[in-house]
């Protein structure tokens, strides 16, 4: 299992497109991913989980992967939640 | 039945119930926990395949729209919920029961949150889940989009994505359970030119899908399953008014000149460029009305100045030579913007607001005023600010756009000289201030739909006190005399875009007080242009002052009958 902690820097924090964007691309891993705040842990496959943690710009966010891709799982998802600006 | 004709015609077809979910649902569940989770699997697939449907047929109708559809088709694809849902089937509940639970956990979830976007999204949960319910409970489809043959559509209300994803061709009508001449299913049926009743109350309990209706727009009333006398009666009077409509096409490409020689302007209020093509066959003699908010809507970000440069510049191509009053962006209200953040208010038509919001967010009215100039050389432009309520706002707005036109011009961009800029009335306070405000501006446009709310204290979405609603009250129509007489005082001309406009028993009195343009739904342009033909305006003239004395807006209806 990975686990890698990070803080939301982008305005729109984890909804809209940011929201979907990281939905479709959790998706295409085997591994189990999850992402938690403030001790609430849902599934980073679904749209309803991601948008129901409210984590807004500056959220402090843990994200784990488990499974055969974790390792690539991770790493792209943590380049990802970098790349937003919007 | 009796409801509010509210857009005119009579239209005999079979009807479509479009049923919502019943309130009461089934609980207990007779199958085992991996049956009901078939059900489940079965109908979560079907609600998605109607879904992928709905967005392949009308992505291009869509736009921006379609994203909330993708949203949809995610949400039954949902890990997390569904989880949820197959918890509670383990717990002996049926599929539509579980659903619906686990729909309204995450809804309330979000619904909570301190942010527009999230509550919104909240709908479309709901949504979903309600179409899924259908489809478990076997409730009629209710997809627009594909409508077979040509029907009357009857519904609880019409939502604007109800609208937007019907094929127009395919429907005959509407009957709504609630609403009102303002409401947007009624607005929708004027623009698209088919007869509408709403606020019959009991429509979706008493009509059944496949019943043979009439509906005649004009009078309100709804024929169930008639006789075949009054069937036929009904399809000659139907015949009658093709014929008539027909007739009015003469007066296409002609002015409207009262009969004693007063030329007045009946222009169209549109809400799309799309809108153009009904305008003018319609003969309107241009746009009296460009609501914007189309560009802002159903989107997730605030529209680019190119993406609204473009449609201003189609509607002024389109209507050219003829002028094309656009009014900037009037949010807030009945009318929300997820991604501004606004706060949920508890007095939204008294709050945070149209210009108030534009002139508080420099940047995004700018974008809203660049475009507007630069569009400006395609054709006539009027630019109108709307809930205008004192001299500081318009000259503030002004303001910004001398210094957009100052930036355009130092750009090398051109700009026409010959824009013209208006207020739009609808604000009591503005009314009584007119004989000042009409210094500033070239032009008025009383917006009665506001102002008949604003100045009589009666919330306009309120059915309960629908009956309190009502442009004939003397004080609206004294508040409309003085705006004219202002306007006319210090050279401006006057228009009128609210409902009030195509009103063919106030035409006439409109007409007494001097008004130089009724701006309308396109469908009543020609019945207009045809009453105001026949009219005579000193006539007409001589008697408002007459009118303008009666108590009660019983008593001036009963007077204008006799016009």
């Amino acid at each position: 299992m990975i686990e890698k902690h990070l803080e939301i820097t982008n305005s729109t924090g984890l909804h809209a497109r940011p929201a979907s964007n990281l939905v479709e691309n959790a998706s295409k891993f085997k591994s189990k991913i999850t992402i938690e705040k403030e001790g609430r842990s849902v599934d980073a496959k679904s749209i309803l989980g991601i948008l129901s943690l409210g984590a807004n710009k500056g959220s402090r966010i843990r994200l784990t992967t488990e499974g055969e891709d974790e390792e690539q799982a991770a790493q792209e998802l943590i380049d990802l939640l970098n790349s937003f600006v919007e | 039945m009796q409801g509010i004709g509210v857009s005119p015609g009579i239209a005999i077809g079979e009807a479509l119930v479009l049923k919502d979910v019943p309130s009461v649902l089934p609980e207990r569940s007779r199958l085992t926990a991996g049956e009901e989770n078939e059900r489940l699997s079965r109908s979560l697939s079907s609600a998605r395949r109607q879904l992928e449907k709905i967005r392949a047929g009308a992505e291009a109708r869509l736009g921006n729209k379609a994203q909330i559809l993708d949203a949809q088709i995610l949400i039954t694809e949902d890990e997390e919920l569904l989880s949820l849902v197959r918890e509670k089937l383990k717990e002996g509940l049926t599929a539509e029961a579980a659903l619906r639970d686990g729909v309204e956990y995450y809804a309330n979830l979000l619904e909570n949150m301190d942010n527009e976007y999230l509550r919104e999204r909240a709908a479309d949960i709901r949504d979903t889940g309600r179409r899924i319910i259908r489809d478990l409970m076997g409730v009629a489809e209710t997809d627009l989009t594909h409508l077979g043959t040509p029907c009357i559509i009857v519904a609880h209300d019409l939502t604007p994505s109800d609208t937007a994803t019907m094929a127009p061709e395919h429907v005959l009508g509407f009957i709504t359970d609630v609403g009102g001449r303002t409401s947007h299913s009624a607005i929708m049926a004027r623009t698209l030119e088919i007869p509408a009743i709403v606020g019959t109350v009991r429509g979706t309990e008493l009509i059944r899908t496949g019943d043979s209706l009439i509906l005649d727009g004009n009078s309100g009333e709804v024929i169930v399953n008639p006789e075949p006398d009054v069937l036929g009666t009904y399809r000659e009077k139907q015949r009658a008014q093709a014929e008539r409509k027909e007739k009015l096409q003469a007066l296409k490409g002609q002015p409207t000149v009262t009969h004693d020689g007063r030329k007045v302007i009946v222009a169209a209020n549109i809400g799309t460029p799309k809108d153009c093509e009904g305008a003018l066959r319609n003969g309107a003699e241009g746009v009296g009305l460009f609501r914007t908010e189309f560009l802002y809507l159903n989107r997730e970000d605030l529209p680019g100045e190119e993406e609204q440069f473009q449609a201003y510049k189609e509607v002024l191509e389109a209507m050219a030579p003829r002028e094309v009053v656009i009014r900037t962006l009037d949010v807030g209200g009945d009318k929300e913007l997820p991604y501004l953040g606004l706060a949920k208010e508890s007095n939204p038509f008294l709050g945070y607001r149209a210009i108030r919001v534009c002139l508080d967010r420099p940047e995004m009215f700018k974008t809203q005023l660049r475009a507007l100039l630069r569009a400006s050389v395609y054709g006539k432009l009027g630019i109108m600010f709307p809930m205008i309520s004192s001299l500081e706002e318009v000259r503030r707005a002004k303001g910004m756009l001398a210094q957009v036109r100052e930036e355009l011009v130092s750009e090398g961009v051109a700009v026409s000289e010959e824009v013209e800029v208006g207020i739009m009335i609808e604000i009591p306070a503005a009314a009584v201030m007119s004989d000042v405000l009409a210094r500033e501006v070239d032009f008025f446009s009383i917006g009665t739909n506001d102002l008949i709310q604003y100045t009589t204290a009666v919330d306009r979405l309120n059915g309960k006190i629908a009956s309190l609603y009502t442009p004939y009250h003397p004080a609206v129509l004294r508040l409309v005399r003085q705006v004219i007489e202002n306007g006319h005082k210090f050279g401006i001309w006057v228009g009128m875009c609210g409902e009030a406009a195509g009103d063919q028993a106030l035409i006439p009195l409109l007409l007494g007080m001097g008004l130089d343009e009724f701006s309308m739904s396109a469908i009543s342009v020609l019945e207009s242009r045809e009453l105001l033909g026949r009219l005579n305006y000193a006539e007409a003239q001589a008697r408002v002052t007459e009118v303008l004395a009666l108590g009660t807006a019983a008593e001036v209806k009963e007077a204008l009958k006799k016009f």
